[in-house]
Formats: C-alpha cells, structure tokens, sequence
C-alpha cells in the first residue's frame, strides 16, 4: 500500500464511523430510515446532511433545512475547483469525482505532492468514506429507530455534541473564533423573534459577509472534520 | 410526495450541482481570496450556529436545560482530542445523566 492508500483509507473508517451518529440523530429529528439514508447516498456530504437533520430537530421548516444544508455546502465548489486542478478529471470520471468531492478526500488529496499520490489519496478516501459511510448511517438509523425515546437516551445532547465536534478543528486562530463567538450570540438573540431554522441563515448571512470583507487567511473553515495525518489532530 | 421528502430530493441535486460548479466554473472566479473566504467563513458561521440552536432553542423560545451539560462535556472531550464519534457519546451520556438526575 502507498501513503496514500494508508491514509485514505483510514480516513475512511474513521469519517465512515461517526455516520453512526448521523443515521441515529437523523431519526431521533423525525426522519425515517429511508429519508436518513437517502441523503447519505445522495447529498453525500457530512456538515450538511448534519444541518438538514439538526433544523428539522429544532422544529424548522423542511424548506430552512434545505437552506441551512445547500448553504453549508458552498465550500465543496472550492474543494471542486481544487480536485479540477490537481487531478483534471474527464467525462464519467468527472460526474463520479464531483459526488466524493468533501472535506475529507480533498484534504487527503492536498496532503500529498506526488500528482499519482493525490490521484490515489482523492479516490480511496472518497469512494471508501461512501462505501463505510453509508453502511454506518443505516446501522445508526436501524439503532436510532429501536432505542425509542430519543430524550431519554440524550440524543438531543448527542447532536449539540456533533455540531461542536464538526465546528471545533475549525477554530484555529482568533479569527475564526471571533466569527464563531458572534454568530452564537447572534443566533441567541434572534431565536425569540424568528420561526424556527431561519436564526441559522442569519448567522449563515452575517459569516458570509464577514468572510468576503474580511482580511484573515484564505482557508480558514476549510479545514476536514478528519485531518489527513491523525497524529496532527487538534495542534495548531 | 410529502413536503420533506420535496426538499430531501431538492437537497441533494443542490448539492451535486454546488460540487459538479467547482469543475466547471473557470478557475478565476473560485481563485478570488474574498469568495474562498467567504466560503470558509461561512462554514464556521453555520456550524457555530446550528451548535447554539441544538443547545439552547427550544422552538422559538431560549431554554437552558440538560443540553447545555452536553455542550460542556462535550468541550471537555474535545479539549482532551477524543475522537468523533466518542464526542458524540460523551454528549448523549452527559444529557441523559442530567435528565436521569431530574434537570432540564
């Protein structure tokens, strides 16, 4: 196995676990087994699938779910361009690389410096983190549907502990902090006035803005919920 | 077709379509250091808020209850670099203990 495999698939397993929450969570908000595994074989991107199901769960429209995870999605057409122009995948290849374009195969791909490497690196993470990806949603949905009441079990503490685990390897330096502090508070102060879901897209808003006129690094929140090298996880 | 599964299927060709644009938009236009920041940025804006509304709304109201106690285990476990998934456990424990206890 190359580098590259070793990492991939790694990744692999470890991003492909956590979808155990997700397939729990997603029926604990509402969800039937087939919705919760729909979206892991088809919107196929973790944050987002996370946000759809967490708007739900908050008594939000089905419709400000959609908005929370399409919004959440924007980075992966910066992780498109940067596959495009590392690997220049052709026709099928293409359509195919695009759908296991996320966070973690474009970080495993970005870790490597031998153009065949970052080939390798980008497919075995991408087609493994669907294959264990969508296996474990449906054992996490077949879970969720059995243990019954989700209160009961913290499932809601479940989620609260998912976003921050989502959230965390993202705030790297003061700034990101800063933006991340501010849509909290923000987000608090706007839940007494707004229907349910929308406090999000307000926050969704105010990052945005800030971002775009802002002066910090050009990467910060791009970083994998799974950094390529695990031995790295959580230094600065 | 209800209306969740409409936006379920609505979800998903928006996603394809945000990642397939990536390959296909000239590279200038995503190169932009302001929209790559704004994308990141983004990113942490959401999540920080989807974090907030899963701890403290309970509809449209602010309820402080045994989410919050996940909140804090939770930040424990990350501080002492737990994985994922035992992140995830540690908030359900902790939410669960709390409610077992007779809090929120």
């Amino acid at each position: 196995m190359t580098p590259a495999t070793k990492i991939g698939l790694s990744i692999a397993i470890a991003t492909g676990l956590y979808a155990i929450s997700y397939g729990a969570l997603g029926v604990a908000a509402g969800l039937n087994v087939l919705q919760v595994s729909v979206l892991s074989l088809l919107m196929f991107t973790g944050g987002s699938q996370f946000a759809f199901i967490g708007v739900i769960a908050g008594g939000g429209t089905p419709g400000a779910a959609f908005g929370a995870a399409t919004l959440l999605g924007i980075r992966n057409a910066v992780y498109g361009m940067q596959i495009k122009s590392m690997l220049r995948p052709r026709g099928l290849t293409k359509v195919l690389a695009a759908h296991v374009t996320i966070d973690e195969s474009v970080a495993t791909a970005s870790g490597q410096s031998d153009p065949a490497e970052q080939k390798l690196g980008f497919w075995v993470a991408g087609l493994g983190i669907y294959v264990f990806w969508n296996i474990f949603t449906l054992i996490g949905a077949l879970l969720g549907d059995a243990l019954g009441d989700p209160k009961a079990w913290g499932l809601d503490g479940a989620a609260v502990a998912a976003f921050l685990g989502l959230l965390w390897p993202r705030l790297k330096s003061a700034e990101p902090i800063a933006i991340a502090s501010v849509c909290a508070l923000a987000t608090i102060l706007v839940i007494p006035l707004v229907p349910p879901g929308i406090p999000i897209l307000v926050a969704a808003v105010l990052s945005g803005v800030w971002g775009f006129f802002g002066k910090g690094p050009a990467t910060e929140g791009l970083e994998p919920d799974i950094e390529p090298k695990p031995s790295d996880r959580g230094k600065p | 077709m209800s209306e969740l599964w409409l936006w379920i299927v609505l979800g998903c060709l928006a996603a394809y379509a945000i990642k397939m644009l990536g390959f296909l938009v000239p590279e200038k236009v995503l190169e932009n250091e302001k929209v790559t920041r704004a994308a990141g940025a983004l990113t942490i804006g959401l999540l920080a808020s989807l974090t907030t509304v899963n701890a403290v709304a309970s509809g449209t109201e602010v309820v402080f209850d045994a989410r919050i106690g996940a909140l804090v285990a939770a930040a424990i476990a990350l501080i002492l670099r737990a994985p994922f998934l035992v992140v995830v456990i540690v908030g359900a424990g902790a939410a669960a203990l709390l409610r077992w206890m007779g809090w929120g």
